[in-house]
Formats: structure tokens, sequence, C-alpha cells
């Protein structure tokens, strides 16, 4: 019992604490390795939840791919000026009131109503043990094996429709990261102006 | 695994994350951490999804999962493009200083 939750409590600290200090730091450089620090702490909980190929695809795709990304776009944007300026918009207070009375909403809500959620289905977890959805391979099947069966079956169609939305995404990232010479102009007589 | 964690203690996590993340977009100026802070809430959602998953016993949450990644991906990609883009056009990377449509 105690591992789980000392894991738990771990992972869930690295996620939150990670997160609020990302959201605090005055330098976006310090913000991306807190990024980082947190998105490990989720996959952390993707382990916690048996969901191991979500596991290693989060190491892979977030900590290895798109924070690479912000670093990158960091260092090609980052501005002295912008860290010297106000951080926050002016309106933090209200803000900070509203996501309090978010949150407590959510922590309220999610106390009350965790036995309503799915009677004992949804909390069936601690009765039956691990980790076993059905399939045609049955409960000795694994994690990434249960994670393909249902990809490549019932979600064949979203999974193919995939590959063009990542193709549009290569095509307008390198269209508007690249250098043109008109639009330049134009940004140069706007700056002027 | 006989006493793992509760469900419900995940759905706050997750909860607080989204809170955090809202947060992000909402308080910061810096249009790279409102970014980041997007991949914060994408990453909330995946945590709910991966727990509906376990608590229903069947992986279609986790294959959502995936797709909600390659979707914080191309938005990544692509946000950030629009980003380098708007530096280069109007030098700046703060959100309340792009008021050109701003009345």
């Amino acid at each position: 019992m105690m591992p789980d939750y000392a894991f738990f409590f771990f992972f869930s600290g690295l996620t939150l604490g990670g997160a609020v200090l990302m959201l605090t730091r005055r330098n976006p450089v310090l913000s991306a390795v807190w990024l980082i620090v947190s998105l490990i702490g989720v996959a952390g909980l993707f382990l916690l939840l048996g969901a191991e190929f979500l596991f290693a695809a989060q190491i892979i795709l977030y900590v290895g791919g798109i924070t690479l990304l912000f670093l990158f776009v960091i260092m090609l944007v980052n501005l002295e000026s912008v860290m010297r300026v106000r951080q926050f918009r002016r309106s933090w207070p209200l803000v900070l009131v509203l996501g309090a009375t978010l949150a407590a909403e959510f922590i309220i809500l999610l106390e009350r109503g965790k036995w309503k959620v799915g009677g004992y289905i949804a909390f069936g977890y601690q009765a039956r043990g691990v980790f076993t959805p059905g399939g045609p391979f049955g409960e000795q099947a694994g994690n990434a094996e249960q994670v393909a069966d249902t990809l490549f079956t019932r979600y064949l169609a979203p999974f193919e429709v995939t590959s063009v939305l990542l193709l549009a995404a290569i095509v307008g990232a390198v269209w508007m990261g690249q250098r043109r010479q008109d639009r330049e102009e134009t940004g140069e007589r706007e700056a002027e102006r | 695994m006989a006493h793992a964690v509760p469900s419900h203690y995940y759905l706050i996590v997750s909860a607080l994350l989204l809170v955090i993340g809202t947060l992000g977009v909402l308080l910061r100026r810096n249009i790279v951490v409102i970014l980041m802070s997007i991949e914060l809430i994408l990453n909330a959602v995946n945590i709910n999804l991966a727990v509906f998953s376990r608590m229903h016993h069947q992986a279609n949450g986790q294959v959502f999962a995936l797709f909600v990644m390659a979707v914080a991906v191309a938005e990544a990609a692509v946000g950030l493009g629009i980003l380098i883009a708007l530096f280069r056009n109007r030098g700046t990377i703060l959100a309340d200083e792009m008021d050109l449509l701003k009345w």
C-alpha cells in the first residue's frame, strides 16, 4: 500500500510543483526546464496508472520533442527586454481569485462525487488488482499490445487522419518559420511607423 | 498492487494541473510561457484519459491520449512557427502588445 502512495505523491508533487515554478519563472529558459520536470511527473503518473506505452510516448514526444522545440524557439526569439518588464497581466488578482474558485470547485465536486462516478466498476481497480482491459489478447497482453490492438482496429481511421494533421502542421510550421523578403520589408515598415 | 491509489486522487491532480495551466494562459504576458501552459492543459486531459482508461479496464482512453499528444505536437509546432513569424514582423513576444485588432 505504501509504495504506491509514496510514488503517487512524489510524481504529483513533481507535476504540480514543476507547473507552478514554470508559471512563475521570469526567464523562459527556466520555464522550459520546469516544464520538463512537470512533464516527467505526468509520465510517472502514467506509469502508476499502468499506461506504460503512454509513459514512453510522453518521455519521447514531450520531454524529447516539444520542450526541445520550445528551447530552440526561445533561443531564436529570446529578448533581454522581455525579462525585465512586468511578467503578469494587470488583472492578476482577479485571475488568481477565479483560479482558486475553480480549483476549490473541482476538488469539492470530485470529493463529493467520488462514489457516484461509476459505482463499483469505476473504483473496482482496488478489488480486481491489475489493469486488464478486454480484447482478443486477454489478460496476458501487455499494455503496448492492448493499445496497439485498439488503435489499429477500432481507431484506424482517426489514426490515418492524424497523419494528415501532422503533414499540415509540418507544412504550416515550415511556411511560417521561413524568412521571406517581402514580408520582412512589410514588417520593418510596420515597425517604423 | 493490491491497494492502488484511488482514481479520484488522480482526478484531483489533473484538475489542479488544468487550473495551473489556465492560470498560465490568463496571467502571463510572454507568449512562449502561454504555449507551455497550453501543453500543461493538454497533459491534464491526458491524465484524465489514462485514469478513466484504468477505471473502465479498456485501452480506448490511452489511444485517445495518444491522439491528444499528436494534436499537441502539431499545435506546438504551428504555434511556435506563428510566434517566430510574429517576432520577425512585430518585434515582440508579449501577448498584450499585439493589439492591432483591439479597438
